[in-house]
Protein backbone atom coordinates (compact mmCIF):
# COMPACT_ATOMS: atom_id res chain seq x y z
CA UNK A 1 0.00 0.00 0.00
CA UNK A 2 0.85 3.61 -0.68
CA UNK A 3 1.26 5.84 2.49
CA UNK A 4 2.80 8.90 1.32
CA UNK A 5 1.55 12.20 2.11
CA UNK A 6 -0.52 12.86 -1.17
CA UNK A 7 -2.10 9.88 -1.34
CA UNK A 8 -3.50 11.27 2.24
CA UNK A 9 -4.07 14.71 1.38
CA UNK A 10 -6.32 12.57 -1.88
CA UNK A 11 -7.64 10.43 1.00
CA UNK A 12 -8.56 13.41 3.14
CA UNK A 13 -10.36 15.57 0.26
CA UNK A 14 -11.97 12.38 -0.15
CA UNK A 15 -13.94 12.60 3.16
CA UNK A 16 -14.30 16.22 2.74
CA UNK A 17 -16.27 15.56 -0.19
CA UNK A 18 -18.04 12.73 1.19
CA UNK A 19 -18.80 14.71 4.43
CA UNK A 20 -20.95 17.63 2.91
CA UNK A 21 -22.68 15.44 0.51
CA UNK A 22 -23.77 13.68 3.27
CA UNK A 23 -25.16 16.31 4.85
CA UNK A 24 -26.61 17.93 1.97
CA UNK A 25 -28.19 14.19 1.37
CA UNK A 26 -29.60 14.27 4.86
CA UNK A 27 -31.32 17.75 4.29
CA UNK A 28 -32.69 17.00 0.95
CA UNK A 29 -34.21 13.53 2.11
CA UNK A 30 -35.50 15.65 4.82
CA UNK A 31 -37.24 17.74 2.38
CA UNK A 32 -38.45 15.16 0.47
CA UNK A 33 -39.95 13.02 3.69
CA UNK A 34 -41.18 16.90 4.12
CA UNK A 35 -42.96 17.58 0.67
CA UNK A 36 -44.67 13.76 1.37
CA UNK A 37 -46.57 15.34 4.30
CA UNK A 38 -47.20 18.45 2.58
CA UNK A 39 -44.50 20.58 4.27
CA UNK A 40 -42.17 22.16 2.70
CA UNK A 41 -39.18 21.36 5.24
CA UNK A 42 -36.09 22.37 6.79
CA UNK A 43 -33.88 25.05 4.67
CA UNK A 44 -30.83 23.26 2.39
CA UNK A 45 -28.33 24.47 4.92
CA UNK A 46 -29.85 23.28 8.20
CA UNK A 47 -27.32 20.29 9.26
CA UNK A 48 -23.96 23.07 8.51
CA UNK A 49 -26.06 25.21 10.97
CA UNK A 50 -27.09 22.80 13.08
CA UNK A 51 -23.69 21.23 13.21
CA UNK A 52 -22.21 24.64 13.48
CA UNK A 53 -24.50 25.80 16.75
CA UNK A 54 -23.42 22.26 18.28
CA UNK A 55 -19.99 23.45 18.37
CA UNK A 56 -20.51 26.67 19.61
CA UNK A 57 -22.94 25.24 22.86
CA UNK A 58 -20.88 25.23 25.93
CA UNK A 59 -20.53 22.22 27.98
CA UNK A 60 -19.03 21.62 31.51
CA UNK A 61 -20.48 17.77 32.02
CA UNK A 62 -18.10 14.64 32.72
CA UNK A 63 -19.04 10.97 32.93
CA UNK A 64 -15.66 9.63 32.52
CA UNK A 65 -13.14 8.64 29.81
CA UNK A 66 -15.39 6.60 27.89
CA UNK A 67 -17.89 9.14 27.47
CA UNK A 68 -15.69 11.00 25.54
CA UNK A 69 -13.91 8.36 23.57
CA UNK A 70 -17.09 7.34 22.80
CA UNK A 71 -18.27 9.57 20.20
CA UNK A 72 -14.28 9.23 18.93
CA UNK A 73 -14.51 5.55 18.26
CA UNK A 74 -18.37 5.97 16.41
CA UNK A 75 -16.41 8.79 13.76
CA UNK A 76 -13.48 6.23 13.73
CA UNK A 77 -16.00 3.45 12.33
CA UNK A 78 -17.33 6.09 9.86
CA UNK A 79 -13.96 7.13 8.59
CA UNK A 80 -12.32 3.75 8.65
CA UNK A 81 -15.22 2.84 6.72
CA UNK A 82 -14.47 5.03 4.06
CA UNK A 83 -10.49 4.93 4.02
CA UNK A 84 -10.56 0.96 3.20
CA UNK A 85 -13.11 1.14 0.61
CA UNK A 86 -12.20 2.65 -2.75
CA UNK A 87 -14.16 5.54 -3.59
CA UNK A 88 -14.24 5.73 -7.85
CA UNK A 89 -13.44 2.91 -9.71
CA UNK A 90 -10.43 2.52 -11.89
CA UNK A 91 -8.73 5.56 -10.59
CA UNK A 92 -5.80 5.54 -8.33
CA UNK A 93 -5.76 8.40 -6.44
CA UNK A 94 -9.13 7.68 -5.37
CA UNK A 95 -8.75 4.16 -4.17
CA UNK A 96 -7.86 5.00 -0.73
CA UNK A 97 -6.39 2.69 1.32
CA UNK A 98 -7.98 -0.68 -0.01
CA UNK A 99 -6.25 -3.75 -0.42
CA UNK A 100 -6.93 -7.37 -1.03
CA UNK A 101 -9.28 -8.36 2.00
CA UNK A 102 -10.69 -4.75 2.04
CA UNK A 103 -14.36 -6.49 2.49
CA UNK A 104 -13.60 -8.47 5.73
CA UNK A 105 -12.07 -5.27 7.03
CA UNK A 106 -15.10 -3.11 6.48
CA UNK A 107 -17.71 -5.98 7.91
CA UNK A 108 -15.85 -5.53 10.92
CA UNK A 109 -15.24 -1.72 10.89
CA UNK A 110 -19.52 -1.69 10.80
CA UNK A 111 -19.27 -2.77 14.30
CA UNK A 112 -16.87 -1.07 15.63
CA UNK A 113 -18.26 2.29 15.83
CA UNK A 114 -21.34 0.80 16.98
CA UNK A 115 -19.15 -1.11 20.12
CA UNK A 116 -17.71 2.59 21.22
CA UNK A 117 -20.41 4.18 21.44
CA UNK A 118 -21.98 1.25 23.52
CA UNK A 119 -19.62 1.88 25.69
CA UNK A 120 -19.31 5.59 25.76
CA UNK A 121 -23.13 5.99 26.34
CA UNK A 122 -23.59 3.06 28.88
CA UNK A 123 -20.92 5.00 30.60
CA UNK A 124 -23.42 8.50 30.55
CA UNK A 125 -25.53 6.31 33.05
CA UNK A 126 -28.92 6.96 31.23
CA UNK A 127 -31.67 4.15 31.31
CA UNK A 128 -32.76 5.64 28.12
CA UNK A 129 -28.87 4.70 26.85
CA UNK A 130 -29.09 1.33 28.23
CA UNK A 131 -32.46 0.41 27.04
CA UNK A 132 -31.24 1.70 23.12
CA UNK A 133 -27.96 0.17 22.90
CA UNK A 134 -29.19 -3.50 23.86
CA UNK A 135 -31.99 -2.99 21.02
CA UNK A 136 -29.33 -1.30 18.95
CA UNK A 137 -26.76 -3.85 19.85
CA UNK A 138 -28.79 -7.18 19.04
CA UNK A 139 -30.47 -5.89 16.28
CA UNK A 140 -27.19 -5.74 14.85
CA UNK A 141 -26.37 -8.97 15.54
CA UNK A 142 -29.99 -9.58 13.71
CA UNK A 143 -28.82 -7.67 10.64
CA UNK A 144 -25.02 -9.29 10.09
CA UNK A 145 -26.37 -12.29 9.42
CA UNK A 146 -28.19 -11.50 6.17
CA UNK A 147 -25.26 -9.48 5.24
CA UNK A 148 -22.71 -11.42 5.52
CA UNK A 149 -24.51 -14.42 3.80
CA UNK A 150 -24.70 -11.68 0.89
CA UNK A 151 -20.85 -11.02 1.22
CA UNK A 152 -20.32 -15.04 1.70
CA UNK A 153 -22.17 -15.66 -1.64
CA UNK A 154 -20.53 -13.04 -3.87
CA UNK A 155 -17.10 -13.76 -2.62
CA UNK A 156 -17.88 -17.11 -3.76
CA UNK A 157 -19.50 -15.93 -6.75
CA UNK A 158 -16.19 -13.57 -7.93
CA UNK A 159 -13.43 -15.92 -5.99
CA UNK A 160 -12.20 -12.79 -3.79
CA UNK A 161 -12.44 -10.96 -0.46
CA UNK A 162 -11.44 -7.47 -2.75
CA UNK A 163 -13.91 -4.57 -3.61
CA UNK A 164 -11.72 -3.47 -6.48
CA UNK A 165 -11.67 -6.92 -8.06
CA UNK A 166 -15.75 -7.18 -7.21
CA UNK A 167 -16.42 -4.06 -8.88
CA UNK A 168 -14.27 -4.96 -11.80
CA UNK A 169 -16.38 -7.73 -12.46
CA UNK A 170 -19.60 -5.86 -12.28
CA UNK A 171 -18.23 -3.64 -15.36
CA UNK A 172 -19.09 -3.39 -18.83
CA UNK A 173 -22.94 -2.56 -18.56
CA UNK A 174 -26.11 -2.99 -16.40
CA UNK A 175 -26.83 -6.56 -17.04
CA UNK A 176 -23.04 -7.47 -15.09
CA UNK A 177 -24.10 -6.09 -11.66
CA UNK A 178 -24.44 -8.37 -9.29
CA UNK A 179 -28.02 -7.31 -9.18
CA UNK A 180 -28.69 -9.11 -12.02
CA UNK A 181 -25.88 -12.23 -11.69
CA UNK A 182 -26.43 -12.80 -8.24
CA UNK A 183 -30.37 -11.58 -7.88
CA UNK A 184 -30.69 -14.19 -4.19
CA UNK A 185 -27.30 -12.43 -2.70
CA UNK A 186 -28.64 -8.91 -3.81
CA UNK A 187 -32.19 -9.15 -2.22
CA UNK A 188 -30.57 -10.52 0.96
CA UNK A 189 -28.16 -7.90 1.23
CA UNK A 190 -30.88 -5.16 -0.09
CA UNK A 191 -32.81 -6.13 2.50
CA UNK A 192 -30.06 -6.07 5.00
CA UNK A 193 -28.92 -2.32 4.32
CA UNK A 194 -32.51 -1.41 5.23
CA UNK A 195 -31.24 -2.55 9.28
CA UNK A 196 -27.69 -0.98 8.53
CA UNK A 197 -29.05 2.45 7.93
CA UNK A 198 -31.57 1.85 10.72
CA UNK A 199 -34.56 4.05 8.78
CA UNK A 200 -38.28 3.71 9.62
CA UNK A 201 -38.95 0.22 10.12
CA UNK A 202 -35.79 -0.65 12.27
CA UNK A 203 -35.28 2.60 13.90
CA UNK A 204 -35.50 1.15 17.27
CA UNK A 205 -31.91 2.30 18.67
CA UNK A 206 -33.05 6.36 18.49
CA UNK A 207 -36.50 5.74 18.88
CA UNK A 208 -37.08 9.80 19.84
CA UNK A 209 -40.63 9.12 20.97
CA UNK A 210 -40.14 6.19 23.30
CA UNK A 211 -36.54 6.48 24.36
CA UNK A 212 -35.84 9.71 24.24
CA UNK A 213 -32.97 9.62 21.24
CA UNK A 214 -31.08 6.53 22.76
CA UNK A 215 -27.80 5.84 22.91
CA UNK A 216 -27.01 9.61 22.77
CA UNK A 217 -29.36 10.55 25.08
CA UNK A 218 -27.02 12.26 27.27
CA UNK A 219 -24.81 13.65 24.35
CA UNK A 220 -24.85 16.96 23.75
CA UNK A 221 -22.84 20.51 22.06
CA UNK A 222 -19.62 19.24 20.67
CA UNK A 223 -19.86 15.29 21.37
CA UNK A 224 -23.23 15.83 19.34
CA UNK A 225 -21.89 17.29 16.46
CA UNK A 226 -19.17 14.73 16.60
CA UNK A 227 -21.58 11.88 16.14
CA UNK A 228 -23.83 13.93 13.77
CA UNK A 229 -20.39 14.36 11.49
CA UNK A 230 -20.47 10.59 11.78
CA UNK A 231 -23.77 10.08 10.69
CA UNK A 232 -22.92 11.65 7.31
CA UNK A 233 -20.36 10.01 6.46
CA UNK A 234 -21.90 6.87 7.63
CA UNK A 235 -25.05 7.09 5.64
CA UNK A 236 -22.84 8.02 2.34
CA UNK A 237 -19.93 5.05 3.05
CA UNK A 238 -23.22 2.46 4.04
CA UNK A 239 -24.83 3.82 0.48
CA UNK A 240 -21.42 3.24 -1.20
CA UNK A 241 -20.84 -0.19 0.28
CA UNK A 242 -23.70 -1.45 -1.11
CA UNK A 243 -23.37 0.10 -4.69
CA UNK A 244 -19.82 -1.42 -4.64
CA UNK A 245 -21.51 -4.88 -4.04
CA UNK A 246 -24.45 -4.81 -5.43
CA UNK A 247 -24.62 -1.77 -8.32
CA UNK A 248 -21.33 -2.24 -9.85
CA UNK A 249 -19.30 0.79 -8.09
CA UNK A 250 -18.88 3.92 -9.56
CA UNK A 251 -16.28 5.19 -12.28
CA UNK A 252 -17.08 8.83 -11.52
CA UNK A 253 -18.01 11.18 -8.59
CA UNK A 254 -21.14 11.78 -10.98
CA UNK A 255 -22.16 8.23 -10.48
CA UNK A 256 -20.91 8.24 -7.50
CA UNK A 257 -23.47 10.40 -6.04
CA UNK A 258 -26.34 9.20 -8.12
CA UNK A 259 -25.86 6.03 -6.91
CA UNK A 260 -25.47 6.78 -3.41
CA UNK A 261 -28.20 8.67 -3.53
CA UNK A 262 -30.42 6.17 -4.87
CA UNK A 263 -29.03 3.31 -2.83
CA UNK A 264 -30.06 6.08 0.37
CA UNK A 265 -33.22 6.58 -0.93
CA UNK A 266 -34.32 3.49 -0.90
CA UNK A 267 -34.05 2.95 2.97
CA UNK A 268 -35.57 6.42 3.21
CA UNK A 269 -38.18 5.26 0.75
CA UNK A 270 -39.14 2.08 2.64
CA UNK A 271 -38.95 4.14 5.89
CA UNK A 272 -41.75 6.76 4.85
CA UNK A 273 -43.98 4.09 3.75
CA UNK A 274 -43.70 1.75 7.54
CA UNK A 275 -44.09 2.74 10.56
CA UNK A 276 -41.36 1.15 13.76
CA UNK A 277 -41.33 -2.36 14.37
CA UNK A 278 -40.90 -3.53 17.69
CA UNK A 279 -37.56 -4.79 18.56
CA UNK A 280 -38.58 -8.66 19.01
CA UNK A 281 -40.10 -8.29 15.53
CA UNK A 282 -37.45 -6.81 14.05
CA UNK A 283 -35.33 -9.48 14.94
CA UNK A 284 -38.00 -12.38 13.91
CA UNK A 285 -37.84 -10.70 10.70
CA UNK A 286 -34.35 -10.24 9.52
CA UNK A 287 -33.59 -13.94 10.97
CA UNK A 288 -36.61 -15.18 8.37
CA UNK A 289 -36.83 -13.86 5.05
CA UNK A 290 -33.59 -11.93 4.81
CA UNK A 291 -31.71 -14.95 6.19
CA UNK A 292 -33.39 -17.78 3.99
CA UNK A 293 -32.59 -15.98 1.08
CA UNK A 294 -28.61 -15.43 2.30
CA UNK A 295 -28.40 -19.14 2.92
CA UNK A 296 -29.79 -20.51 -0.50
CA UNK A 297 -27.86 -17.44 -1.97
CA UNK A 298 -24.51 -18.86 -0.71
CA UNK A 299 -25.76 -22.75 -1.20
CA UNK A 300 -26.67 -21.56 -5.16
CA UNK A 301 -23.22 -19.46 -5.71
CA UNK A 302 -21.60 -23.01 -4.18
CA UNK A 303 -23.43 -25.89 -6.16
CA UNK A 304 -24.00 -24.06 -9.50
CA UNK B 1 -39.22 20.63 62.17
CA UNK B 2 -37.56 21.27 59.07
CA UNK B 3 -35.17 18.26 58.83
CA UNK B 4 -39.03 16.55 59.48
CA UNK B 5 -39.88 17.49 56.54
CA UNK B 6 -37.02 16.39 54.61
CA UNK B 7 -37.03 13.03 55.77
CA UNK B 8 -40.65 12.53 54.60
CA UNK B 9 -40.25 13.54 51.42
CA UNK B 10 -37.26 12.14 50.27
CA UNK B 11 -37.22 9.26 48.14
CA UNK B 12 -35.73 5.84 50.02
CA UNK B 13 -32.88 5.21 47.41
CA UNK B 14 -31.70 8.85 48.42
CA UNK B 15 -31.15 8.10 52.07
CA UNK B 16 -28.67 8.17 54.36
CA UNK B 17 -27.17 4.47 54.82
CA UNK B 18 -24.29 2.31 55.76
CA UNK B 19 -22.92 0.06 53.66
CA UNK B 20 -20.38 -2.26 54.56
CA UNK B 21 -16.92 -2.38 51.78
CA UNK B 22 -15.29 -5.26 50.32
CA UNK B 23 -12.64 -5.10 53.23
CA UNK B 24 -15.61 -5.16 55.76
CA UNK B 25 -15.66 -1.64 57.07
CA UNK B 26 -18.64 0.00 57.75
CA UNK B 27 -19.18 3.68 55.60
CA UNK B 28 -22.40 5.88 55.15
CA UNK B 29 -23.21 7.12 51.84
CA UNK B 30 -25.06 10.33 51.65
CA UNK B 31 -26.64 9.62 47.97
CA UNK B 32 -27.58 13.17 47.86
CA UNK B 33 -23.69 14.24 48.10
CA UNK B 34 -21.94 11.25 46.94
CA UNK B 35 -23.81 10.44 43.91
CA UNK B 36 -24.72 14.49 42.47
CA UNK B 37 -22.45 17.14 41.63
CA UNK B 38 -22.53 19.94 44.53
CA UNK B 39 -20.69 21.95 42.13
CA UNK B 40 -22.07 25.92 41.69
CA UNK B 41 -22.26 26.45 38.07
CA UNK B 42 -20.06 29.26 36.94
CA UNK B 43 -21.03 31.70 34.15
CA UNK B 44 -19.87 31.47 30.81
CA UNK B 45 -17.67 34.35 28.93
CA UNK B 46 -20.21 36.23 26.41
CA UNK B 47 -17.71 37.06 23.66
CA UNK B 48 -17.74 40.06 21.01
CA UNK B 49 -17.01 40.20 17.13
CA UNK B 50 -18.01 38.90 14.01
CA UNK B 51 -17.24 34.95 15.22
CA UNK B 52 -19.58 35.37 18.07
CA UNK B 53 -21.82 37.28 15.71
CA UNK B 54 -21.65 34.43 13.22
CA UNK B 55 -22.16 31.73 16.09
CA UNK B 56 -25.03 33.77 17.24
CA UNK B 57 -26.78 33.34 13.71
CA UNK B 58 -26.32 29.55 13.81
CA UNK B 59 -27.98 29.70 17.26
CA UNK B 60 -30.42 31.65 16.07
CA UNK B 61 -31.37 29.46 13.07
CA UNK B 62 -31.21 26.34 14.78
CA UNK B 63 -33.50 26.49 17.95
CA UNK B 64 -33.53 22.91 19.23
CA UNK B 65 -37.01 22.62 21.35
CA UNK B 66 -37.76 21.15 24.45
CA UNK B 67 -40.19 18.17 24.06
CA UNK B 68 -41.81 18.96 27.01
CA UNK B 69 -44.97 19.99 27.29
CA UNK B 70 -45.84 21.79 31.13
CA UNK B 71 -49.57 23.11 30.81
CA UNK B 72 -52.23 23.47 28.55
CA UNK B 73 -50.50 25.42 25.84
CA UNK B 74 -48.35 22.55 25.16
CA UNK B 75 -51.53 21.91 22.95
CA UNK B 76 -50.57 24.48 20.85
CA UNK B 77 -47.54 23.07 20.23
CA UNK B 78 -48.00 19.47 17.77
CA UNK B 79 -49.91 21.86 15.22
CA UNK B 80 -46.36 23.40 14.72
CA UNK B 81 -45.15 20.27 13.22
CA UNK B 82 -48.04 20.19 10.65
CA UNK B 83 -48.84 21.34 7.00
CA UNK B 84 -50.10 23.80 7.84
CA UNK B 85 -47.49 26.22 10.14
CA UNK B 86 -44.20 24.03 9.60
CA UNK B 87 -41.34 25.00 11.79
CA UNK B 88 -38.83 23.40 10.37
CA UNK B 89 -38.48 25.62 7.44
CA UNK B 90 -37.46 28.19 9.93
CA UNK B 91 -34.98 25.53 11.56
CA UNK B 92 -37.35 25.21 14.25
CA UNK B 93 -36.86 21.11 15.88
CA UNK B 94 -38.41 19.22 19.06
CA UNK B 95 -35.93 17.13 20.73
CA UNK B 96 -36.88 14.76 23.38
CA UNK B 97 -34.03 15.22 26.04
CA UNK B 98 -33.03 18.46 28.06
CA UNK B 99 -29.37 17.49 26.95
CA UNK B 100 -29.83 18.32 23.22
CA UNK B 101 -32.07 21.00 23.25
CA UNK B 102 -31.63 25.14 24.01
CA UNK B 103 -35.30 26.53 24.27
CA UNK B 104 -37.72 25.40 26.79
CA UNK B 105 -40.89 26.57 26.07
CA UNK B 106 -43.20 26.91 29.45
CA UNK B 107 -46.59 25.96 28.31
CA UNK B 108 -49.43 27.93 29.97
CA UNK B 109 -49.18 27.69 34.21
CA UNK B 110 -46.94 25.86 36.36
CA UNK B 111 -48.06 23.55 39.01
CA UNK B 112 -45.66 23.31 42.13
CA UNK B 113 -45.09 19.48 40.70
CA UNK B 114 -44.20 20.34 37.11
CA UNK B 115 -42.32 23.61 38.40
CA UNK B 116 -40.07 21.50 40.18
CA UNK B 117 -39.39 18.65 36.70
CA UNK B 118 -38.97 21.89 35.21
CA UNK B 119 -36.41 23.46 36.89
CA UNK B 120 -34.49 20.42 36.84
CA UNK B 121 -34.85 19.90 32.64
CA UNK B 122 -33.76 23.76 32.33
CA UNK B 123 -31.00 23.24 34.58
CA UNK B 124 -29.52 19.79 32.31
CA UNK B 125 -29.79 21.72 29.06
CA UNK B 126 -26.36 23.56 27.92
CA UNK B 127 -25.60 26.69 27.26
CA UNK B 128 -26.97 29.50 25.83
CA UNK B 129 -30.55 28.68 26.60
CA UNK B 130 -33.53 30.43 26.10
CA UNK B 131 -36.76 30.20 27.50
CA UNK B 132 -40.50 31.06 25.90
CA UNK B 133 -42.70 31.80 28.20
CA UNK B 134 -46.45 31.07 26.21
CA UNK B 135 -49.54 32.26 27.82
CA UNK B 136 -50.76 34.62 29.69
CA UNK B 137 -50.09 32.24 33.14
CA UNK B 138 -46.30 32.73 32.58
CA UNK B 139 -47.02 36.37 33.14
CA UNK B 140 -49.17 36.90 35.84
CA UNK B 141 -50.98 33.88 36.62
CA UNK B 142 -53.81 33.92 33.95
CA UNK B 143 -57.01 32.71 35.00
CA UNK B 144 -54.91 30.88 37.94
CA UNK B 145 -53.62 34.09 39.53
CA UNK B 146 -55.54 32.85 42.35
CA UNK B 147 -55.05 28.91 42.41
CA UNK B 148 -53.19 27.72 45.45
CA UNK B 149 -51.15 25.19 43.18
CA UNK B 150 -49.65 27.00 40.74
CA UNK B 151 -46.96 29.70 40.37
CA UNK B 152 -47.83 33.43 39.35
CA UNK B 153 -44.92 34.75 37.70
CA UNK B 154 -42.47 32.56 35.69
CA UNK B 155 -39.68 34.93 36.00
CA UNK B 156 -39.43 34.63 39.22
CA UNK B 157 -38.62 30.95 39.11
CA UNK B 158 -36.86 30.83 35.52
CA UNK B 159 -35.26 33.26 33.54
CA UNK B 160 -37.23 33.70 30.62
CA UNK B 161 -36.53 35.31 27.08
CA UNK B 162 -39.59 36.17 25.31
CA UNK B 163 -43.18 36.01 26.68
CA UNK B 164 -45.96 35.00 24.01
CA UNK B 165 -49.06 36.60 25.67
CA UNK B 166 -52.68 35.20 25.12
CA UNK B 167 -55.22 32.45 26.64
CA UNK B 168 -54.15 30.37 24.58
CA UNK B 169 -52.08 32.43 21.99
CA UNK B 170 -52.30 30.71 18.64
CA UNK B 171 -49.73 28.61 16.65
CA UNK B 172 -49.13 31.86 14.85
CA UNK B 173 -48.29 33.78 17.38
CA UNK B 174 -46.16 30.70 18.76
CA UNK B 175 -44.41 31.64 15.15
CA UNK B 176 -44.21 35.06 15.74
CA UNK B 177 -42.27 34.59 19.19
CA UNK B 178 -39.80 32.65 17.92
CA UNK B 179 -38.70 35.13 15.53
CA UNK B 180 -38.30 37.32 18.38
CA UNK B 181 -36.53 35.38 19.71
CA UNK B 182 -34.44 34.74 16.89
CA UNK B 183 -33.82 38.75 16.65
CA UNK B 184 -32.74 38.90 20.51
CA UNK B 185 -30.44 36.16 20.13
CA UNK B 186 -29.09 37.35 16.42
CA UNK B 187 -28.25 40.71 18.67
CA UNK B 188 -26.52 38.84 21.38
CA UNK B 189 -28.99 39.39 23.64
CA UNK B 190 -29.70 35.57 24.62
CA UNK B 191 -27.82 35.04 27.93
CA UNK B 192 -30.66 35.25 30.44
CA UNK B 193 -28.89 31.44 31.20
CA UNK B 194 -25.99 33.58 32.63
CA UNK B 195 -28.07 35.57 34.33
CA UNK B 196 -29.77 32.66 36.16
CA UNK B 197 -26.30 31.82 37.10
CA UNK B 198 -25.18 34.99 38.47
CA UNK B 199 -28.43 35.38 40.54
CA UNK B 200 -28.75 31.70 41.38
CA UNK B 201 -29.44 31.75 45.02
CA UNK B 202 -32.02 34.86 44.67
CA UNK B 203 -33.23 31.84 42.15
CA UNK B 204 -33.13 29.18 44.33
CA UNK B 205 -34.84 30.72 47.10
CA UNK B 206 -37.91 31.45 45.34
CA UNK B 207 -37.83 28.39 43.83
CA UNK B 208 -37.34 26.63 47.90
CA UNK B 209 -40.37 29.00 48.86
CA UNK B 210 -42.38 27.27 46.56
CA UNK B 211 -41.17 23.34 46.20
CA UNK B 212 -41.15 22.11 49.59
CA UNK B 213 -39.91 18.96 48.75
CA UNK B 214 -36.98 19.87 47.80
CA UNK B 215 -35.21 16.01 47.37
CA UNK B 216 -32.43 17.39 45.10
CA UNK B 217 -29.07 18.73 44.72
CA UNK B 218 -29.40 22.51 44.38
CA UNK B 219 -28.10 22.50 40.94
CA UNK B 220 -29.05 19.26 38.77
CA UNK B 221 -26.15 19.35 36.37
Amino acid sequence: MDYSIEKFLWAFLGLFIILNWGMLMSALMRRIGAKLAGRIGVPLYQPWVDLLKLMSLKTWLSHGVMYYIGPVFRLVGGVGMFLFMPVIFGIEIWSNYSFSGDLILLLYFQSFGMLGMAMGASESGSPHAAIGISRGLSQFAAVEVPMTLAVIAIAIQHQTFSFSEIMAAQQGGIMNWTLFTNPLASIAGMLAMLGAMSHSPFNLVKAPNEIPIGPPTEYHSSFLSVLRTNSAILHVVEAALFMNLFFGGADSWYMYIIKTFFVYFISVFVGMVFPRFKIEDSIRWFLKWPTAIGIIAVIVAAYW
Amino acid sequence: MEEDKKDKFLAPENEIRQVTAPDGSIIEVNPLEDYFSQDRPKPYKVRKGPVEDFLNWARAESLWVLGFGTGCGSIEIPPLVTPRFDMYRFGIQMRATPRQSNVFVISGYLSVKTLKRAIRAYEQMPSPKYVVGLGSCTINGGMYYDSYNTINRLDHYLPVDAYIAGCMPRPEALLAGFEGLKKLIKAGKGHKANEYVENLDWYKANQKKIIKDWNMPDYNW
